[in-house]
């Protein structure tokens, strides 16, 4: 795997205006993706996830803006560029799968009309052609008799073949990023595998790195190379799937394990995290998740912890720095003889 | 589809039918005709005899049948007035009026769909607001209102149109239009923006609460998400998707137009149908009425077929044997 850097966000701030104050779903979140490297971002509903997303290609929904922060592909932003650039950025360089293939396409006009407008409004090329390379898609994607369906209409497929056309669609002129919002959410369980099998492969073969939005647990550790873990839109813990799964660092991926059922079957009660996500209008002082959080200790409600390796994952919480290391030790012997 | 099409001209025959029964019962009900038709100094021998003759003591049903059969022979009565066939009256006046009716339901579509869409897709601008908030004049005010404004400050304050009559017409194939004359079309456009007034705020209402409905969905999402171009998203995508609700709303409305140009033709003294059926009314004139009915039925039996087969065109879903996913 190359170690070329196709994605940065730094420090990203999206906000919304309202009239009871600015709400902002993404607070100052970090990550970048390298080529063909796969990066999960999970969180609970309502974490900022699909606002990174759509801050990323730039479809944020009115009244909402970047209010600070850099996003950059290969080295140039692309966080405050015109809407022209942007839309030329948009399908080219970056392809989006959105959760509900039902939906996702428009229900008047043939997938082959679909792929061959994406793909002529990107490349200079003849109808004929692009007709070819729309069947050639599907092909690639495993539509059956692609030739012939070409002309079908999206009603005429099932869901998950409807999401095998949305992922030829994203990938018909080949971007170099794919954002992956849920793409599996609303499909049947058997189904499920097949797609992010599909989605995997294909990415992998092309070297195209994908951010891969999604709540499922057992998604991201098949298919990710690396997950972000988002909380009230702060990012908590991001590094290698495997480390973060294995080992995690931050009370609140602690707790999201705890509360993933494993495969090996054990069938002990499934732990759950007391409470719920903070209203975006009602984020605590200091750490987002000192409300729920088991070990918060003092400076959980004063400081807003920023991200430090800990092993081998970024995570931010305070129980990890040095000055508050005898603290956290303190707490977690109260605790643990309150538990005994 | 040919299934379709047949269940529907079925159900509009039987729409016929049941209109063809309510026009025949007006000359039953409204009236004596044999008091109509004879002098003052007939006897009431004379009448019975009359009224034997002409088959008006036959059962109600006999008559509605033979009623049935002259109306397919193209037979309508004689007008009580004038005294002539009432297919050639008819036939005299309906270009006026089809010609009016076209002109206003052409402005109404275009302008309706134009400003419809600029409204949705400018929906927070100054000018879509302005024109939001004028559209509601056009909404509530009556129709012969605005005729009479239009006349007062286009006809005697400026001076510019004329208020009344077709103009100068020219004969196409024999039938006379104002259309193509520059006159003619002068004299058209007052009555033809008074009666297209009403429909274009509908539609265009229709048109840009169908857009903005449409403009969420998830694949106009996605298609900003592949990087098409607005132009291409408004009039591709979204523009088509709200092309069913708006075309079942505008197939009525060109009905109304043509069947309800009555106040249009009264206010502007247009020489078409509806002026005819309201004198027509004035003197109780009802063979005229009645075919005035039944014209407007068909109008509206056909339009509405009309529509209804559009649809097949516009969505793929109708298809029968589109596929077993549909919803």
């Amino acid at each position: 795997m190359s170690e070329e850097i196709v994605l940065t966000v730094e420090d990203l701030i999206v906000e919304f205006p309202t009239r009871k104050g600015i709400l902002r779903p993404v607070d100052r979140v970090n990550f970048n993706i390298k080529k063909g490297e796969i990066l999960g971002v999970v969180g609970e509903s309502g974490a900022g996830k699909s606002m990174c997303g759509s801050a990323i290609v730039g479809l944020i929904d009115r009244p909402g803006r970047i209010t600070g922060g850099e996003i950059r592909l290969q080295n140039e932003r692309i966080d405050n560029i015109s809407h022209e650039r942007m839309r030329k950025i948009r399908g080219r360089r970056i392809g989006m799968v959105f959760q509900d293939p039902l939906t996702s396409l428009n229900p008047l006009m043939t997938v082959g009309e679909q792929i061959m407008e994406t793909i002529r409004v990107h490349l200079k090329i003849s109808e004929a052609e692009a007709r070819q390379r729309a069947i050639a898609a599907l092909e690639e994607v495993g539509i059956p008799a692609a030739s012939s369906r070409v002309d079908a209409y999206p009603h005429q497929f099932s869901g998950g073949m409807r999401q095998r056309v949305v992922i030829a669609l994203a990938l018909a002129a080949e971007p170099e990023l794919i954002i992956a919002d849920e793409p599996t959410t609303a499909l049947d369980v058997s189904v499920q595998a097949q797609i992010m099998a599909l989605l995997k492969k294909l990415c992998h073969e092309r070297g195209t790195a994908v951010m891969l939005i999604t709540h499922d647990m057992g998604v991201i550790a098949e298919t990710t190379d690396r997950v972000a873990v988002l909380y009230a839109g702060r990012l908590a813990e991001i590094g290698p799937t495997k480390d973060v799964l294995s080992n995690p660092s931050h009370p609140y991926t602690i707790g999201l394990m705890a509360s993933t059922p494993s495969p090996t079957g054990s069938t002990e009660r499934l732990s759950q995290i007391p409470g719920s996500m903070p209203n975006l209008r009602a984020i605590p002082q200091g750490c987002a998740f000192n409300q729920r959080c088991t070990k918060a200790i003092s400076a959980c409600f004063k400081h807003l912890p920023i991200l430090e390796p800990v092993d081998k994952t970024d995570v931010a919480c305070w129980l990890y720095d040095e000055a508050y290391k005898d603290e956290a030790a303190e707490q977690s012997k109260t605790q643990l003889k309150e538990g005994a | 589809m040919l299934a379709f099409v047949i269940r529907r001209v079925g159900e509009a025959l039987l729409v016929l039918f049941i209109v063809a029964l309510v026009s025949f019962a007006m000359f039953k009900f409204m009236g004596d005709p044999i008091q109509s038709m004879v002098g003052q100094e007939a006897t009431l021998v004379d009448q019975e005899e009359l009224r034997e003759r002409l088959g008006l003591n036959d059962p109600f049903p006999v008559q509605y049948v033979a009623y049935l059969g002259r109306v397919l022979s193209g037979e309508f009565g004689i007008s009580y007035r004038v005294g002539l066939p009432v297919e050639e009256i008819i036939l005299d006046r309906l270009p006026a009026t089809l010609e009016l009716a076209l002109l206003s339901g052409l402005i109404a579509i275009s302008l309706g769909i134009f400003l419809g869409i600029y409204t949705a897709i400018r929906r927070d601008g100054f000018v879509a607001h302005f024109i939001m908030t004028t559209s509601l004049i056009g909404v509530s005010l009556p129709t012969f209102l605005i005729g009479v404004f239009l006349i007062w400050i286009f006809a005697v304050e400026l001076n510019v149109l004329p208020s009344y009559g077709r103009g100068e017409t020219l004969d196409v194939f024999g039938v006379p239009l104002s259309i193509f004359t520059l006159d003619g079309l002068k004299s058209m456009i007052l009555p033809a923006v008074t009666l297209g007034l009403y429909q274009m705020t509908l539609i265009m209402r229709l048109v840009r609460s169908e857009m903005l409905e449409v403009l969420r969905t998830d694949f106009i999402r996605f298609a900003r998400a592949r990087g098409l171009s607005n132009k291409a998203i408004n009039f591709r995508h979204a523009l088509k998707n709200t092309l069913v609700p708006v075309i079942t709303v505008t197939g009525l409305q060109l009905g109304s137009i043509i069947a309800f140009a009555i106040i249009t033709e009264t206010v502007f003294q247009w020489p078409g149908v509806g002026l005819l059926f309201i004198n027509a009314v004035n003197v109780v004139d009802i063979p005229i009425m009645s075919t005035y009915l039944l014209l407007v039925a068909v109008i509206f039996v056909t339009i509405n077929l009309i529509v209804d087969l559009l649809y097949f065109s516009i969505d793929p879903r109708l298809k029968v044997g589109g596929g077993s996913k549909g919803h």
